[in-house]
C-alpha cells in the first residue's frame, strides 16, 4: 500500500517542501465560527430540508427529524457560512483547512436518518473547501493552500462496551466502521481533498478501521494521497478515551506510514504539552497539534485567549516539538492569527531520515 | 545500518530493545496447550478465562498468546469475545496481544478487535507464496507484527538448513516484495520435542539453536520465537524435569539469539540451580551430546519428579539452612511459603526490625539482581522475587511502626518525599524497598508508581508540596529519561532536591548525565541502606549545603577522572619543584617569530581535506574496543565488531560529507610572549614590556631525580629578564555545527548507534582538524618546519617539533583558562564556539589550546597539587583558596577545608 504512487504528486511535494522550510499551520474550531451566526431549526433545514428530511430522497422512516446541531449539513443548507469560515481561516494563515465533515459518516448521520447523504456531504465538503483553497492561493502564489479532508471518530467506539453489565458487547465493529470510512474518504478524494486526516480519534480502534478502510481505498483507486492522524488524550490521566498512552497510540497507527501524527481537542495545549514531546521524540513522521483553547469553563466554554495560547504553543515550537499547529474547539481565527505569528520565527521540528514517512 | 526496534503497544508500550533480552509471551491463555482454559471457554466460563489472562500478565507475561483452535469451540466467536472482554480490563490490555490460530479467519477475528499493535501467529508458505504473502499484506493493514513459522510447500522444516532456508526465503519475500518492516518479523523456526526415543529427533533442539544462531547473524532486526514447552514434551507428567529442559534450552536458545518465546511464564527453572547432575544430562540431551543421552536422562527422570522424592530432599535441605540463607533461598526462587515465619525469626535476631530489611532481604534482593543481570533469572521469577519481599516487609511494618512510637519520633514528618519509576520503565522493587525504607524513618512517601511520565512527577511535586523527589529505573533507557526529567525540572523552574537510583544508574552517570542538567542538588543513592542518610542530608537545612558541595565535588571529580587521573606519589615543595624547573639554554637558541602574527580564521573548512587526518584508534576506544588502529581490524577478539564498526564509520563519512551534515570552523593567533614565573605574559606588540593578559599555569611537584625536571608550560617560553623575542599560539576549532539536527533526527528514530556514531565523527573530526590545522601552522602559519614531511602515522605518533596544550587538560588543568584563550582568540565569533558556565565548548566536538613551539616542548601530567601551590595559584588568579580548590577539585593532594 506505500508503494502506491500518489494521486497528486506535485500537491504532495509542495506540501512537503513546506513542511521542510517552517511551521504549517491549520485551520481552528468550526464549532464556536457557527455559532456565532445563531442558526435555528430553519436556518438548519434550508428549503430543501424544510420537512425535517430530505425532500430529494425517498426516505423509509415516518416523520420529521430536528437537525439543528448537524453542523455538516450546513454544507448543503449553508454553503456559504461554510465558506465563509474556511475564508477566515485562511486569511488568518492557515495553510491546511480542513473539511467540515466530522460527522459526515453513516453511522454519525443515523441519528438524523441522512445515512443516504454521506457521500454528497464530503464531496461537498471537499469542494467548498477546495474553492476556498485555490482562490486563496491564487492571491498567495508562492503559499498554497491544501485541503484536509476530514474522517471524525463517529458517534461509537470499537474498543469500548456499551452496557457496563457486558464489558465483551459491542455497538458497531470493525467492518461497519471500514465500510463507512471507505464510503466518506472516497467522496473526500473525489471533491478534491488533498490529504485525509483521521482525527479526535478516542478509540485507536476505530482509528484502524479508518486507516484500513483508507489502505482499500488507495488500493482501489490505484494511488494514495498522504494520512494524517490526530489522536485525543481525553483527560488529565494522559491517555486516550480506549485507555491508550499517546506513545502506544502511535505504536498502533504507524503502519499507515502517516504524513503526520498528533494530538488534537479535550485538552488546552499546556496539558498536551508532554504527549506532543512524546510523539516528537518517537515519531517519523511530522508532528501536529491543535489543542483546544484551554479547557472549557463552568458553561462549557472556552476562554484561552488567542494571546495565551500563542505563547503555549510559542514554546512548542521554540523547543522544536512541532510541524504542524491549529486549533480545535473555541479557537477562532484570531488564535489561529495569533498562533501562526508566535511560531513564525521558530524551524519546524526536524523529523528523521523519509524511508519511512508517506 | 541501523536496526530499528519492534514497538507493540496494548495500552502501554513495549519496545523490544536488547534490555529486554527475553520477551515472555504468556501461553496458557491456548486452549491447545491448557486443559483449564480449554475447559472454561468450552463451558462459557469467561469470566474466570479472563482471570488466566490476568494471572499471566501478573506472573510477567510480556505479552499474551491467546489460540481458539478446538474442533468443538466456534474459534472466530471465541477470539472475538475474549479479545473483547480482555480489551475492557486495563490491568491485562496493558500488554500486547498476540493473536494465535492456524486459521485465518480466526487471526482476523482477533486483528478486528485489537486497538494496540499486536502478533499475528502465525503465517507461512505452506500453501504457496500468493496466499502467504496476501495474508502479510493484511498483518500490515491491521497494523500487527508477524510470527512466520518455518513451513513451506514441502512441509515443516526440521533441520538446521531447511530453518534457515525457508525463514530466509520468507524474509526476502516479505521485504523485497511487499516491503514489510525487518523488525515485525518474527521467526518460529520449530520447537520439536526431544528424547522421544526416536534417533532423528535427537538433533532437534541444536537445529533449532543453530538455525536460531544464522537467522540472528543474517537478520539482526527481526527475531526468533517458539513454543517452548514443545521441545519437553515427552516428559509429559514430570514437570520438573520438563522445566529443567526448558531452562537451559532457553539457557542455549538465548545464547543463540533466541529473544522471544512462548512460555508458561513464572514457571520457569533457574539454570544455575538444577541440580548438577540433573543439569548435566538435560544438556546431554538439549545438546546432543552422547547417543546414551535420552536413556541416562530416563534414568534419573524419576528422582525429580515432583511432589516426592527429590524435589523434597531438596526443599527440606534449605530449610535446614540459617535464616539469613534461607531468606536469600526464599527471594531467589520466589517461594513465599515460610517467609513471614522466617521474617519474624529474622527480627527476633535483629537488633531492631529495619535491620533484618536492610540486611538480609536486601542481600537477598542483590542476588536476584545479578543474577538477572547475567541472563540466569527471567523477570518473571524476578517479580517472583519482589512479592516475596513485600510480603517480609508486610510482616515488618507493624514492628517498625512500634518501635517508632517507642523512640517517640512517630507522627513529626522528616519530609515529604515523591517517589515514581520514571516513563517507560517498569522495574520498582528497588524503589519500593527504597520507599520503605523512607517511611520507616519517618519520611512521607508518596509512590507514584511505574512508568511516571515526567508532568506527573513534577505535577504531583508541586501539588504536594514535596522537598525531594527520588527517580528510579532499572533498564538503561531509563537513564537517558531520568536525565530528561532534569532538564524538564530545570526547565520548569524547580528548585527541589533530586535523587537518582535503580540498578543502571551511577555515580558516574549521574555526575556525567544527570547532575549537569539540573542546577538543584542532584544525588545519586547507592542503594536503599543509603536512602535515609542522604534525604536526611537534603532536608535538613544544617546539613544541604556541606553535604552538596561534598557531592558537587565529587562529581566533578568523577567528570575529570573520566579524562585523566592524578599520580599517587610524594609531592615536593613548590620552591623546589621550581628550582628544578625545565631550563632552556636560551642565549643559544632563536625562537622562530610566524610568519603571520594576529589571528587567522578559517570558515568553513574542507572536511574532505580532515578526513585523512583521522586518528582511528580512540574513536575504537570511544565504543570501548581495545586496540592499535589499523591492526584492531584484525584483532582476533574484537577485529570481525571493529571492522564493522569502521565500515559503518566509512559510510557515514561519505554520506556526511557529501551532504555536508557539519560545517567546521577554526581560527588561530601567534602573540609575543615571555615566561614570569611560572606564567606567561602575552604582550600586545613584540618588545613591549607591558602584558595584555596573563597566562597563569601550574607545575608538577613530582619528586623526581634531579637531571628530570618538574615542568611548567611556561618553562617552553623564553624568561623575560632573557630579553629573547619569543611567541605563543593558540587556536580553538569545532567541527560539530550543524550535528544536533542530525543527532536529533537519529534520536527520534531510536538510532541511538548513528546518533553516537555521528557524535564520535564529529570529535574526530575536531581533533583531525586540530591535527591538521597544527601541520599547518609548523609549515605555514608559525612556519618554524616549513619542510615537514611527516605522514598521518608520525602525525599521530606526535613526532613532530611543538606541542598543543589545552587548558582542562593534564598539563594545564585549570579550565578557567580556557576563558583568556578564548578572548584572545574571539573564538566565539569566530568559529561560534561557545563556553559554558563551567568552562565547556559548545558545540562539543571542539578543541582548543595553545601553541608551544620550542624543540624541547612536550606533554606531561601536572598531577595533583599541594595546598602551598594551590594558595600560590589563587593569588596570582585574583581568587580565594576555596574558589581555587573548586576549580581543581580533582588535582588537589590534600582534604580541603
Amino acid at each position: 500500500m506505500s508503494t502506491l504512487p500518489w494521486l497528486h504528486p506535485d500537491r504532495v511535494a509542495l506540501i512537503e517542501k513546506g513542511l521542510s522550510e517552517r511551521i504549517m499551520i491549520l485551520d481552528g474550531g468550526m464549532g464556536t465560527m457557527l455559532q456565532g451566526h445563531r442558526l435555528d431549526e430553519a436556518g438548519y433545514r434550508g428549503d430543501r430540508f424544510a420537512g425535517g428530511h430530505d425532500s430529494l430522497h425517498d426516505h423509509d422512516h415516518p416523520g420529521e427529524c430536528n437537525l439543528k446541531g448537524n453542523n455538516d449539513l450546513l454544507l448543503i443548507t449553508q454553503p456559504d457560512i461554510i465558506r465563509g469560515v474556511h475564508e477566515a481561516y485562511l486569511e488568518a494563515g492557515a495553510d491546511f483547512i480542513e473539511t467540515n465533515t466530522f460527522n459526515a459518516t453513516r453511522v454519525s448521520q443515523a441519528d438524523y436518518h441522512l445515512e443516504h447523504l454521506v457521500p454528497e456531504l464530503n464531496r461537498d465538503g471537499a469542494r467548498i473547501a477546495r474553492e476556498a483553497c485555490d482562490a486563496m492561493t491564487a492571491k498567495t502564489p508562492d503559499r498554497p493552500r491544501f485541503v484536509i479532508g476530514v474522517l471524525g471518530p463517529t458517534s461509537r467506539t470499537a474498543s469500548i462496551s456499551p452496557d457496563v453489565n457486558d464489558p465483551g458487547f459491542r455497538n458497531i465493529d470493525f467492518e461497519t466502521l471500514k465500510a463507512n470510512y471507505i464510503e466518506s474518504a472516497r467522496a473526500l478524494i473525489e471533491g478534491g481533498a488533498d490529504t485525509i486526516m483521521v482525527e479526535t480519534i478516542f478509540d485507536t480502534l476505530n482509528a484502524k478501521a479508518a486507516l484500513f478502510a483508507l489502505s482499500e481505498l488507495f488500493d482501489e483507486l490505484g494511488a494514495r494521497v498522504p494520512v494524517m492522524i490526530s489522536g485525543t488524550i481525553t483527560d488529565r490521566s494522559g491517555r486516550t478515551l480506549s485507555g491508550q498512552t499517546a506513545e502506544a497510540f502511535f505504536y498502533s497507527v504507524e503502519h499507515i506510514r502517516p504524513l503526520s501524527v498528533g494530538l488534537n481537542c479535550a485538552l488546552g495545549a499546556e496539558d498536551l504539552r508532554p504527549h506532543v514531546q512524546m510523539l516528537a521524540r518517537i515519531a517519523n513522521a511530522a508532528v501536529s497539534t491543535h489543542p483546544n483553547a484551554g479547557l472549557p469553563n463552568a458553561f462549557g466554554e472556552y476562554d484561552e485567549t488567542p494571546e495565551s495560547m500563542a505563547s503555549t504553543i510559542r514554546d512548542f515550537a521554540a523547543s522544536g516539538l512541532i510541524n504542524i499547529v491549529g486549533g480545535c474547539c473555541g479557537t477562532t481565527p484570531a488564535h489561529i492569527a495569533a498562533i501562526a505569528a508566535a511560531v513564525a520565527p521558530y524551524p519546524p521540528r526536524v523529523r528523521q531520515a523519509t524511508d519511512q514517512a508517506a | 545500518m541501523s536496526i530499528r526496534y519492534t514497538r507493540l503497544s496494548g495500552l502501554e508500550p513495549l519496545v523490544l530493545t536488547p534490555d529486554l533480552n527475553f520477551i515472555n509471551v504468556g501461553e496458557r491463555t491456548n486452549v491447545t496447550g491448557s486443559a483449564q482454559f480449554r475447559k472454561l471457554v468450552k463451558e462459557g466460563r469467561y469470566e474466570e478465562a479472563v482471570d488466566v489472562a490476568r494471572q499471566q500478565v501478573e506472573n510477567g507475561a510480556q505479552i499474551i498468546d491467546i489460540n481458539m483452535d478446538e474442533g468443538l469451540i466456534d474459534s472466530e466467536a471465541a477470539m472475538t469475545r475474549f479479545v473483547n472482554l480482555i480489551s475492557s480490563e486495563p490491568d491485562i490490555a496493558r500488554v500486547p496481544i498476540m493473536v494465535d490460530s492456524s486459521k485465518w479467519s480466526v487471526i482476523e477475528a482477533g486483528l478486528r478487535c485489537l486497538q494496540g499493535k499486536g502478533i499475528v501467529n502465525s503465517i507461512s508458505m505452506k500453501e504457496g507464496e500468493a496466499l502467504f504473502l496476501e495474508h502479510a499484506r493484511k498483518v500490515r493493514q491491521y497494523g500487527a507484527a508477524v510470527v512466520v513459522m518455518a513451513f513451506d510447500e514441502a512441509g515443516q522444516a526440521d533441520t538446521k538448513e531447511r530453518k534457515i532456508e525457508i525463514c530466509s526465503r520468507a524474509y526476502e519475500l516479505l521485504v523485497n516484495d511487499i516491503d514489510f518492516p525487518p523488525e515485525d518479523i518474527i521467526f518460529d523456526p520449530n520447537i520439536f520435542a526431544i528424547a522421544t526415543g526416536i534417533e532423528e529427533h535427537n538433533n532437534y533442539a541444536v537445529d533449532f539453536i543453530e538455525a536460531t544462531r544464522e537467522l540472528k547473524q543474517r537478520f539482526p532486526a527481526s527475531h526468533i520465537s517458539g513454543g517452548v514447552s514443545n521441545v519437553s514434551f515427552s516428559f509429559r507428567g514430570n514437570n520438573p524435569v520438563r522445566e529443567a529442559i526448558h531452562s537451559v534450552f532457553l539457557y542455549h536458545a538465548i545464547a543463540a539469539g533466541m529473544d522471544m518465546g512462548i512460555v508458561n511464564a513464572g514457571a520457569l527453572a533457574i539454570y544455575d540451580d538444577l541440580p548438577d547432575e540433573l543439569r548435566e544430562r538435560v544438556e546431554d540431551v538439549v545438546l546432543n551430546r552422547r547417543p546414551d543421552a535420552t536413556e541416562r536422562l530416563l534414568d534419573v527422570a524419576d528422582k525429580y519428579k515432583g511432589g516426592k522424592g527429590g524435589a523434597v530432599v531438596e526443599s527440606a535441605a534449605w530449610r535446614e539452612k540459617p535464616v539469613v540463607d534461607r531468606l536469600s533461598h526464599a527471594l531467589v526462587h520466589g517461594i513465599d511459603q515460610y517467609v513471614v515465619e522466617d521474617t519474624e525469626e529474622a527480627r527476633q535476631q535483629a537488633r531492631r526490625p529495619l535491620d533484618v530489611i536492610e540486611g538480609p532481604l536486601m542481600a537477598g534482593m542483590n542476588v536476584v539482581g545479578d543474577l538477572f543481570g547475567a541472563g540466569k533469572m527471567f523477570l518473571p521469577q524476578v517479580v517472583k522475587s519482589a512479592r516475596v519481599m513485600k510480603k517480609a516487609v508486610a510482616h515488618l511494618i507493624p514492628f517498625i511502626e512500634e518501635e517508632k512510637k517507642k523512640t517517640g519520633d512517630a507522627g513529626k514528618s522528616n519530609g515529604k518525599i515523591v517517589l515514581a519509576t520514571v516513563k517507560g520503565d517498569v522495574h520498582d522493587i528497588g524503589k519500593n524497598i527504597v520507599g520503605v525504607v523512607l517511611q520507616c524513618n519517618n519520611f512521607d512517601v508518596i509512590d507514584l508508581g511505574v512508568m511516571v511520565p515526567t508532568q506527573k512527577i513534577l505535577d504531583t511535586a508541586r501539588a504536594e508540596n514535596a522537598d525531594i523527589i527520588g527517580l528510579s529505573g532499572l533498564i538503561t533507557p531509563s537513564l537517558e529519561e531520568m536525565s530528561q526529567v532534569a532538564r524538564e525540572m530545570q526547565r520548569q523552574d524547580f528548585h527541589l532536591p533530586l535523587m537518582i537510583g535503580g540498578a543502571t544508574t551511577s555515580r558516574a552517570h549521574t555526575a556525567l548525565r544527570i547532575e549537569p542538567h539540573y542546577k538543584a542538588p542532584t544525588v545519586w543513592v547507592k542503594d536503599a541502606s543509603r536512602a535515609v542518610g542522604v534525604a536526611q542530608s537534603l532536608v535538613s537545612k544544617d546539613l544541604i549545603d556541606d553535604f552538596m558541595t561534598k557531592v558537587r565535588a565529587d562529581y566533578a571529580e568523577v567528570r575529570e577522572r573520566h579524562r585523566n587521573r592524578g599520580s599517587g606519589k610524594q609531592l615536593v615543595a613548590l620552591s623546589k619543584a621550581r628550582e628544578q624547573r625545565y631550563r632552556g639554554d636560551w642565549e643559544n637558541y632563536t625562537p622562530p617569530a610566524p610568519r603571520t602574527p594576529g589571528i587567522t580564521v578559517f570558515d568553513d573548512y574542507d572536511l574532505g581535506e580532515l578526513r585523512r587526518y583521522i586518528d582511528w584508534s580512540p574513536f575504537f576506544n570511544a565504543w570501548e574496543l581495545a586496540g592499535k588502529f589499523p591492526d584492531i581490524l584484525t584483532d582476533e577478539i574484537v577485529g570481525t565488531q571493529a571492522s564493522e564498526l569502521y565500515r559503518d564509520a566509512q559510510n557515514m563519512l561519505d554520506r556526511l560529507i557529501a551532504e555536508k551534515w557539519l560545517t567546521a570552523k577554526g581560527v588561530i593567533g601567534f602573540w609575543p610572549a615571555a615566561q614570569v614565573g611560572d606564567d606567561i605574559e602575552i604582550y600586545a606588540e613584540p618588545s613591549q614590556r607591558k602584558p595584555r593578559v596573563t597566562l597563569r599555569h601550574l607545575r608538577q611537584q613530582v619528586d623526581k631525580p634531579v637531571e628530570r625536571p618538574d615542568f611548567c608550560l611556561s618553562d617552553f617560553v623564553a624568561p623575560k629578564d632573557t630579553d629573547v623575542q619569543d611567541w605563543i599560539g593558540g587556536f580553538a576549532v569545532t567541527a560539530g555545527i550543524g550535528i544536533d539536527e542530525h543527532v536529533a533526527r537519529f534520536e527520534a528514530d531510536h538510532d541511538d548507534y548513528s546518533s553516537i556514531l555521528l557524535k564520535a565523527l564529529a570529535d574526530r573530526f575536531a581533533e583531525a582538524f586540530a591535527e591538521r590545522l597544527h601541520e599547518r601552522v609548523r609549515k605555514e602559519f608559525w612556519a618554524y618546519e616549513p619542510d615537514e614531511a611527516l605522514d598521518n602515522h608520525a602525525l599521530i605518533a606526535e613526532s613532530y617539533r611543538g606541542i598543543r596544550p589545552a587548558p582542562g587538560y593534564p598539563a594545564c588543568p585549570d579550565h578557567t583558562e580556557k576563558r583568556t584563550l578564548f578572548d584572545l582568540l574571539d573564538a566565539t565569533a569566530n568559529t561560534t564556539v561557545e563556553l559554558t558556565d563551567s568552562f565547556a565548548m559548545y558545540p562539543t566536538a571542539a578543541v582548543s589550546g595553545w601553541y608551544f613551539s620550542h624543540p624541547d616542548s612536550q606533554y606531561f601530567v601536572v598531577g595533583r597539587l599541594t595546598r602551598e601551590q594551590i594558595d600560590d595559584y589563587a593569588k596570582r588568579k585574583g581568587w580565594d583558596r576555596s574558589e581555587a580548590e573548586r576549580w581543581l577539585a580533582p588535582y588537589l593532594d590534600y582534604d580541603p577545608d
